[in-house]
């Protein structure tokens, strides 16, 4: 059994935390042969998906101007994925929307991606465990276990989820994606995993508009919690209860 | 007499025939070699990787030390145009392997085989010497 080398001089107390998972893993790795270990920590300590955090979206309908898509453009760039021309079979991670109250004349435009619930009905159906949500919230897809039978895409109210029907190539190396799986918004996940924000949110930031905050939700410091305690927002389609991580503002 | 001659020359025949075999024109890969010796890697790189996939994907751990991204970019070849081959090139690292031992592999229909281009840029650029730097200098001047 391999037991790690303790610094003695750190004092127990000063361990950060990461010292403390780094070392719990190190002692739940037992060697069994030479070449053979156990790992028994239920996956690496290193891990920046925490369930410390939950990351969401605030979006401020009342600044998002209709005529505007830098949102649906910087996805697309960073993503990969695009209009051919094919709407019924295009892929759509996030898509401008627009609405009209017929009584009063009332216009509005909104951005709509997926909406990384708590309790996302995606993750339910899924027959193979590949839609699946990670411990911050962010509902992803592991296309090595997708088959393609799109059960999430009827299961999803906001119509979030697309189907890759034709063959791609050169896909951008931190966002693949293949024909026969399904995919959506991932929350730009490869960029909060190193400490950035979607790049919907740089897009909006860049136009002036600055119609959307990107944070974490169970930070009660961060400019997304106090904008949410301070203003009231919604969630689309609230009556489902699922508890979307992307709330909009004055809609 | 005859005959043995004849056996003979069958054994030299598959010998050379074995031989050609085993000279695999592998392409080199453009970082340092694996720690863990290639033998250990030929039966191995698959479990590595699915291992660490799952630790990048499920969990948002990055700072993995086997991905697909890092395999392509270290392993990349340059075609005729100086730019890195895609899968669909014969000359492609995974291809010649996979194709020698007759493994299908399905990687590709969603990551690209071709590295990113700020991967590139750095296993390309790697620091030159300080010395080297100083003679690049002089002879500038000079």
């Amino acid at each position: 059994m391999k037991l790690p080398a303790i610094n003695f001089s750190k004092k127990p107390g000063e361990m950060n935390r990461r010292d403390f998972f780094k070392s719990g893993a190190a002692m739940a790795t037992v060697t069994l042969a030479p070449g053979v270990t156990l790992m028994a920590f239920g996956g690496d300590a290193n891990a920046a998906a925490s369930s410390a955090n939950r990351w969401g979206l605030l979006i401020d309908v009342n600044k998002c101007a209709s005529d505007c898509t830098a949102c649906v453009t910087a996805c697309s760039d960073e993503n990969g994925w695009e209009n051919t021309g094919n709407p019924e079979t295009d892929a759509q991670w996030i898509r401008k929307v627009d609405l009209k109250d017929n009584k009063t004349g009332y216009e509005v435009s909104l951005p709509v991606m997926c909406q990384h619930c708590d309790d996302a009905p995606c993750v339910d159906v899924c027959p193979t465990g590949a839609s699946f949500k990670r411990t911050d919230g962010i509902v992803l897809v592991d296309k090595h276990t997708c088959i393609g039978c799109r059960y999430c895409m009827m299961a999803c109210p906001f119509k979030a989820r697309s189907f890759v029907h034709e063959k791609v190539t050169d896909q951008k190396s931190h966002a693949p994606r293949g024909k026969g799986t399904v995919e959506s918004c991932t929350l730009c996940v490869h960029r909060i995993d190193v400490g950035g924000r979607p790049a919907c949110v740089d897009a909006c930031d860049a136009t002036g508009h600055g119609a959307m905050v990107f944070g974490d939700l169970k930070d009660p410091e961060s400019e997304i919690s106090k904008m949410l305690s301070q203003y009231p927002s919604t969630a689309l389609r609230a009556d489902l209860g699922l508890n979307a991580g992307v709330r909009y503002q004055n809609l | 007499m005859v005959r043995l001659l004849a056996s003979f020359l069958i054994w030299v025949a598959l010998l050379g025939s074995c031989a050609t075999a085993q000279t695999l024109d592998v392409p080199k890969a453009l970082g340092d070699p694996h720690p863990e010796g290639n033998a250990f890697m030929r039966i191995n790189h698959m479990n590595l990787m699915r291992h660490d996939r799952d630790q990048t994907m499920r969990l948002g751990n990055r700072d993995i030390k086997y991905s697909l991204k890092e395999c392509v970019a270290c392993h990349v070849v340059a075609g005729p145009d100086a730019l890195p081959i895609s899968v669909e090139n014969e000359r492609h690292f995974c291809r010649t392997c996979h194709e020698y031992a007759a493994v299908k592999i399905d990687c590709f229909q969603c990551h690209n085989s071709k590295p990113d281009p700020k991967v590139q840029i750095r296993l390309l650029g790697k620091v030159p010497d300080i010395s080297e730097l100083a003679r690049y200098i002089e002879e500038v001047s000079e």
